[in-house]
Order: C-alpha cells, then sequence, then structure tokens
C-alpha cells in the first residue's frame, strides 16, 4: 500500500530558524511558504543531501521539524531483525538440497536429509549412490554422530544450567526436560515452551516440544505428534498416546516388525489386547515402553549432572555399614574434594554425601558451612555429626560426595602465622560446629538497632558477622520479654523513684534510685506510642536487689501514660 | 667431701623443685590480691571447668551469677582475642547490659539449644573446636559424668568453661550435686555503699568459694563488674556513719 509523502518535508534545508518565518513584504496569505510552489521538493531535497560527502550531510535537527513516531530505543526490532535473518540463512542454507551420509552396515547410506532434499526424492536410507545419482547438485556430507551427541549434550548442559536441575539428553536427537516444580519459574508450561521454542529458532534448530506427564508419552508425542509444541494434559496421556504409530513407543526393530505383522497400527491397538498374549508377541520389553509411557512403570531420568559442580565419588570393595568404616570414607572424599576444590580456587558452602546401599536405596546427608571452606579436619567434623543419619541397611557400597554450592576461596596469606603473630580466630568454624549440631537458626548474635526502647534495641542477627555497640545507658543483664506490673507502689511525682511496691507477692522497701530516664514512645510505629512516655529508675531494695522499674507517664499529662508502675528488668 | 657437698647441693635444689608447688597449667588472675592469693594457682585456672550459682532463687542474685561469669568471659577474651559462646536455653539475656560489663557484643556468639543434653554436646563440640576463647553455658541439670568430660575437654583446649547451674526447684542447691568442677561459686547480690548523694552506687556481690580443688573456701563482699570485666574490692570504710547499735555503741561509750 502506498503511503502519501508526508508534506513537513518539503522544507528549504537553508531556512534559517532564527528568521522570521512570515515574509516582512507580506502577501504570504497565497504565497505562504508552503504554499509556494518555487519550494524545492523533498525528493530533491534528499537527492542534494545524499550527493554530500558523509562529514558534509547536515543533521537531522537542520532538515527541519518532522513528527514522525519515534522507534522506542529498548523495544527495538532487533531480535526479529536477528530471528529474521537467522530464517534467512537457514532458508538459503536449506536452499541448496542437503542430505548426510554415514556407514551403516557395509554400506553408505543417506542418514538424514533436509526438506528440500526430500522433495526432490531422497529419503533416509537410500544407498548414497543412489541419492547421488537422483540429484546431481545435492550437497553430501559425512554424517558425524560424535559431533551431534556433543551438541546434545551441550544442549542439556545449557538446560541443567537455565531451565530445570533435572535435564538429559536422549541421544540421538531429543532432550528431556523434568518440569516438575520448576515450570512457574518460566511462567507456566505454555509460557516455558514459547520460550524454549524461540531459543532453538534463535540457535536455528527446528524444535519440536511435547509436555506430558511421563517421559515416554512426551518423547512419543513430541516425535509423531501432530503439531510441532502439544501440552498434553495432566491425566490425558491415553488419549493422546492412542492415535500415534506404535513406533513412538520405542519399540526395537524386531517388536515393530512383528506388531506389523500382527496388524498393531497404532498404540490404541495394543491397549485392549491382554498382556500376556501381547508380551509373548510383542517381548517383554515393548510391555515395559508401553507401561513406561503410561505411567504404570517408573521411568527416572537420570539427570546430566554439570560438570562445573565439584563432585568425587568412592565405590567400595565391599558393602560397609559401621560408624567408623563411613567416617573413614568421608575422609577419603573429603581429601579428594579439598584437591579439586584447590584447583579451581573454590570454597565449598554446602556439602551432599550421597550413599548408595546394595538395596539400590540413596542416603543422602547434607551440611552447610558458613564461609566457603575446604578444610578436610573442619568438614569432616560436621559431616561425622551427620553419621548417626545415615541408615546403612545391608551395606553401603558407593559414596558420592557433591559440592553444590561454592564460592571463590583463594589462597590465605600465612605471613603473620609464620612471623609467630597470633591469628585472629575465625568464628566461622565455631558457627559451623554448633549449628550443625542444633540447627542455624539456633545460632545467631545480637546486635543493636537503632530504638530507644530497650525491648526494640536489640535483634539477632547472622552469627558470622560482628555487630556494632549500644550507647552507653545503664542497662540492666536480664530484661524481661514483657514487663510485668507493681502492685501498691508508693512514690513521689513527678520524679521519684519509689519508696515501696509488691512484686511477685513480696513487698520491696526501696533505700536508693537513679533516675528517672525518659523514653519517648516511637511515633512513626503505631498511634499509641504518639505520646506514651516511660520513666525509668534504677532502685535498690534494702536487701541489695537492684531493680530496673518504669512507671508510664510523665506525671503532668495524662495522655503519656496511666501513671501505673513496670518492672522490666534486674541489675546485677 | 667436696663430691658429698655437691652432691647435696644437687640433691637440695632437686627437693626444692619438687617442694614448690608448680601450677602447670595457665590461670586468669582476678587481679585483686585478696582473691588470687587465695585462689591455687594464683587465679582461675583457663583449662578447667568452672561452676557458679545464685545463692537463692530469687532473680537478683541469678543476675549477679550471670555478670560474674560475664566479667571472667570478658577478661579471658581480652586476653586471648576469641569470641565468646554463650549457650543457654533461655533468651532472656540483655546484651546491652552485658557490654557494660564487658563482654561486647562483636565478640559473643549466642546457641540456644533446646534442651540440657544438646546444650551439653554443643558446648563439648564447642570447646574441642578450639575456637571460643570461653565458653559460658546456663544449665539446670548436669550429672556428674558431664562435668567430668566438659572438665577433661576443657584441659585439654586451655578453654574454661563457665556453667552457671540454674536451681532445679526452689530449696534445691545446685552445687550440693557432685561435681568435676575446678571452682564452684556462690554469688549473691549485696547492698551497694550508700552515696552522700540519692542513688544507687557500684553493685556489690557476695562471692562464696565454695569448694576449690587444692585449696580452701572463702567468702568476701566485692564490688561488681566495671566495663572491662575486673571486680574491685570495697574501698575503706573510713566515712561511714557511726553505727547506733550492735557493740560500737559500747565501744564509745
Amino acid at each position: 500500500m502506498l503511503r502519501p509523502r508526508p508534506v513537513a518535508l518539503r522544507l528549504p534545508v537553508d531556512d534559517n530558524p532564527g528568521a522570521c518565518s512570515v515574509p516582512r513584504g507580506g502577501g504570504w496569505r497565497p504565497g505562504a511558504r508552503w504554499g509556494r510552489t518555487d519550494a524545492p521538493e523533498s525528493t530533491d531535497v534528499e537527492s542534494q543531501i545524499a550527493a554530500l560527502p558523509a562529514h558534509a550531510k547536515p543533521p537531522m535537527r537542520e532538515l527541519g521539524r518532522r513528527s514522525e513516531a519515534a522507534v522506542h530505543p529498548y523495544r527495538g526490532a532487533a531480535p526479529a531483525d536477528r530471528v529474521r535473518s537467522v530464517e534467512a540463512t537457514v532458508t538459503a542454507f536449506h536452499a541448496t538440497p542437503l542430505a548426510l551420509i554415514g556407514k551403516v552396515g557395509r554400506r553408505e547410506e543417506v542418514v538424514a536429509a533436509c526438506a528440500s532434499a526430500a522433495s526432490l526424492g531422497i529419503v533416509v536410507g537410500m544407498a548414497a549412490t543412489h541419492a547421488r545419482a537422483l540429484v546431481s547438485d545435492l550437497d553430501f556430507r559425512p554424517a558425524e554422530p560424535e559431533a551431534d551427541a556433543a551438541l546434545l549434550d551441550h544442549l542439556a548442559l545449557r538446560a541443567v544450567r537455565r531451565w530445570t536441575p533435572i535435564a538429559a539428553a536422549t541421544p540421538p536427537d531429543g532432550l528431556w526436560l523434568d518440569l516438575t516444580g520448576c515450570e512457574h519459574l518460566h511462567g507456566g508450561e505454555e509460557r516455558f515452551c514459547q520460550r524454549l521454542s524461540a531459543f532453538c529458532q534463535r540457535a536455528g534448530f527446528t524444535a519440536r516440544l511435547a509436555v506430558a506427564d511421563t517421559p515416554g508419552a512426551a518423547h512419543a508425542v513430541a516425535r509423531f505428534g501432530r503439531a510441532a509444541l502439544t501440552i498434553v494434559p495432566s491425566g490425558r496421556t491415553v488419549e493422546a498416546l492412542g492415535p500415534l504409530p506404535i513406533a513412538a513407543l520405542r519399540l526395537n526393530s524386531v517388536a515393530l516388525t512383528a506388531g506389523r505383522k500382527f496388524g498393531f497400527e497404532t498404540v490404541a491397538d495394543l491397549l485392549p489386547v491382554a498382556r500376556g498374549p501381547l508380551a509373548r508377541r510383542l517381548g517383554l520389553a515393548a510391555i515395559m515402553r508401553l507401561d513406561q509411557a503410561l505411567g504404570g512403570v517408573a521411568e527416572p531420568i537420570t539427570p546430566r549432572q554439570d560438570a562445573e559442580v565439584p563432585i568425587v565419588e568412592r565405590r567400595l570393595l565391599e558393602p560397609i555399614c559401621t560408624a567408623e568404616a563411613i567416617e573413614r570414607v568421608m575422609g577419603d572424599l573429603l581429601a579428594d574434594l579439598a584437591e579439586v576444590l584447590q584447583a579451581r580456587g573454590l570454597g565449598a558452602r554446602a556439602l551432599r554425601l550421597v550413599g548408595l546401599r546394595i538395596d539400590g536405596g540413596e542416603q543422602v546427608v547434607a551440611v552447610g558451612t558458613s564461609r566457603p571452606t575446604r578444610e578436610v579436619s573442619h568438614l569432616l567434623r560436621l559431616l561425622k555429626l551427620r553419621i548417626d543419619r545415615i541408615d546403612p541397611g545391608l551395606g553401603i557400597e558407593q559414596f558420592t560426595l557433591v559440592a553444590p554450592h561454592t564460592e571463590p576461596l583463594d589462597a590465605i596469606n600465612l605471613g603473620a602465622v609464620l612471623a609467630g603473630e597470633t591469628l585472629v580466630r575465625d568464628p566461622a568454624r565455631l558457627v559451623d560446629v554448633v549449628a550443625g549440631r542444633i540447627g542455624a537458626s539456633a545460632v545467631y548474635r545480637l546486635s543493636p538497632v537503632e530504638s530507644h526502647v530497650p525491648e526494640r534495641a536489640v535483634i539477632r542477627s547472622d552469627p558470622v558477622d560482628a555487630p556494632g555497640g549500644w550507647p552507653e545507658w545503664v542497662r540492666p543483664v536480664r530484661l524481661f520479654a514483657r514487663p510485668e506490673p507493681l502492685a501498691r507502689v508508693i512514690a513521689l511525682l513527678p520524679d521519684q523513684p519509689p519508696r515501696r511496691f509488691e512484686w511477685r507477692g513480696t513487698t520491696y522497701r526501696i533505700v536508693a534510685g537513679d533516675g528517672p530516664e525518659r523514653i519517648h514512645g516511637e511515633w512513626w510505629r503505631r498511634d499509641a506510642e504518639v505520646w506514651a512516655v516511660r520513666d525509668y529508675y534504677r532502685v535498690e531494695d534494702d536487701k541489695g536487689g537492684r531493680y530496673w522499674v518504669f512507671r508510664r507517664g510523665d506525671g503532668f499529662e495524662s495522655e503519656t501514660g496511666d501513671l501505673s508502675w513496670w518492672m522490666h528488668g534486674v541489675f546485677a | 667431701m667436696f663430691a658429698a657437698s655437691t652432691n647435696l647441693q644437687q640433691s637440695l635444689a632437686q627437693l626444692r623443685t619438687i617442694a614448690v608447688p608448680v601450677a602447670g597449667y595457665r590461670v586468669l588472675p582476678f587481679e585483686i590480691e585478696s582473691i588470687d592469693s587465695r585462689l591455687s594457682g594464683g587465679g582461675l585456672r583457663t583449662g578447667a571447668l568452672h561452676e557458679a550459682a545464685a545463692h537463692s532463687c530469687s532473680l537478683v542474685d541469678d543476675a549477679a551469677t550471670t555478670l560474674f561469669l560475664a566479667g571472667i568471659a570478658a577478661r579471658e577474651s581480652a586476653r586471648t582475642g576469641g569470641p565468646v559462646l554463650w549457650a543457654s536455653c533461655r533468651n532472656d539475656l540483655y546484651a546491652p547490659g552485658l557490654e557494660q560489663a564487658g563482654l561486647l557484643s562483636a565478640n559473643v556468639i549466642y546457641a540456644q539449644p533446646l534442651d540440657d543434653a544438646a546444650l551439653l554436646a554443643v558446648i563439648e563440640d564447642a570447646v574441642r573446636d578450639g575456637t571460643p576463647s570461653a565458653v559460658i553455658a546456663e544449665a539446670r541439670q548436669v550429672s556428674m559424668v558431664a562435668t567430668r568430660r566438659l572438665q577433661l575437654v576443657a584441659a585439654d583446649a586451655d578453654i574454661p568453661v563457665l556453667l552457671l547451674r540454674r536451681r532445679r526447684g526452689r530449696e534445691q542447691d545446685p552445687l550440693g550435686e557432685p561435681s568435676a568442677a575446678w571452682t564452684r561459686w556462690r554469688i549473691a547480690s549485696a547492698p551497694s555503699e550508700r552515696l552522700s548523694v540519692a542513688g544507687v552506687g557500684r553493685p556489690r556481690w557476695s562471692v562464696e568459694l565454695a569448694r576449690q580443688r587444692s585449696g580452701t573456701s572463702f567468702s568476701m563482699i566485692v564490688e561488681g563488674c566495671d566495663e572491662t570485666g575486673c571486680l574491685a574490692v570495697p574501698a575503706a570504710l573510713g566515712h561511714r556513719t557511726a553505727e547506733t547499735a550492735g557493740p560500737v555503741r559500747y565501744a564509745a561509750a
């Protein structure tokens, strides 16, 4: 569609913006600038500008004002361009028919053919010479299964790092991603699939995606389903698998041949058949595959381990089940792991020890450290605390030690130690030891909060970082969580400490007192504290007990408090 | 004759080295002559278990006991430069108050186990680790075996373990139970000196050493911890008001 050219472009280049836009001599009404016929055409102007050398071209500002929608700088069409360019390259690449040939048995065959090659009659399994004879300009390239596998493995590793912790490559052409529990991180299953296919498109792959309850069903739907992107709703696996051919079930060639012979075309044909005869005809493996696809038999995904995670392993000659033996293995594994960590300049923040029992069960214990470390004795002490949580059963035959969380840890300068100076003791080790015994939340430090209200001045903080201090007001050594009311108080208003009071059923006769220390309520916290005042007194009774009592209210204004007396702490 | 005298001198020197009591351990003196001279070794042994209990079940005596132990830990922490581990099943400690006894919040790590068994395990682990300069624990029920274990690990690591024994009942004396502690203290708060102005003087405690190994027990009145955790002896009572009761009246007559 042709659009009218914008009129505002017809401006002379030499128009001086400082001069009056209306000519002095009048006559602008019929001969207004925009109405002049001798105004240069925009095409002329543009051709003149184009004729200028690059450095002499006037900037856009001097060309006059335009009202054009500016392109948003951050919402550029760059990704679309990139996708288009990738598409263009892919189509250009595919323009010449391409086929991969590999050696199958003793003859060279076409193992893969692109769409354009397939349209020319090249099919997979055709002899290479036959294909060459059919299409003279066919682009033949040798198949490289190892490179394919390496690429797939690379993709699986990328999936482990970016999408889901459990991802595995299914050679020759597939990836399994376990989306359980992490699809919400990518905006749901559908959104995740869109992002994944967009990624594949950017990378130059044609991807087919399927989300299903079981890996077998996803495998089948992705390869034999109709759409490139299928999401099988939960519990609808049978309906989704029914119309697919039985080849979708990952059957071996013998079972496929037998199925064809017995007239089983689709998976739906297999379902009503009694399992005994079916197993006799197709083999037990086929039944197994069917059950795996339908979810009757578990098919765990062995995830691709991220090689960046330091991992060491020990397989034992004989299964062990005593604590001493397990401790020994822990020490050996930690020594191995320390070497790995040291080579990479890392320190472990978390360790996971996995013991494989001879009955197939796994025993997992984990420890965490408050600072990165690779000290064997320290980590061994932490791990030893967990030995009682390992149930060896009939014996453990393999141990794996993983450091899932590591942080950089450089070499330590030992100059001060070698010179004989004392090293400042690192509290992180102590924190780890105590936290390993009673839990990380039960180890803490008390750090100051900027508040004069006594119960708000202290907060629990991280046990490793050293906090600051408090102002030097006299404070008790033990503070009650809630102040306790005093009864029958005798005190002079407005600012004298009490002479006597009753607390917990005992009468206290006061002989000395300090105060008051007036603490105002924090009006920015809640409305009730806007006028609230506490007058704190440090008092001593005739038996030598020193207490911290306060009175609500300043004794003049009734809204500052009701003049009740409270016990808040005891001094030494 | 000459040979015999040299032999005699050698054997005398040997006898003297045997006879002089040598404290083969590090001690932490109180810097108070009247206490240090009565403690075997001239101070609190650092690698040992020390117990302290409140004299009565009142909260005031409990606070005095807490601050007595905090002062010891503060001085030990200042000497060795390590953190103090404070293990307690309760959390009513007020850190600004402890800071005024010299135990800075930057030097204390608190642990709050669920029960006494976990608490004893925690402090034993901590002492074996060797990082803390002192360990303070508040426990209600500690068996003889547990105290012996603590004493052994403390002597091994040369770290003082200060155990605040809480009362299990109103009338039950925690120091009545057998224990392998090196010293056992009983602390109570005492009336402070009356000032000439209305106010509370420096706190005073009645400190009673109920038992110590290779030494005798004693009791005395001391003034409470200052901001470095040091105790003090009350000054000479020079300007005391004349008593109106007791034997003084007869002496004046």
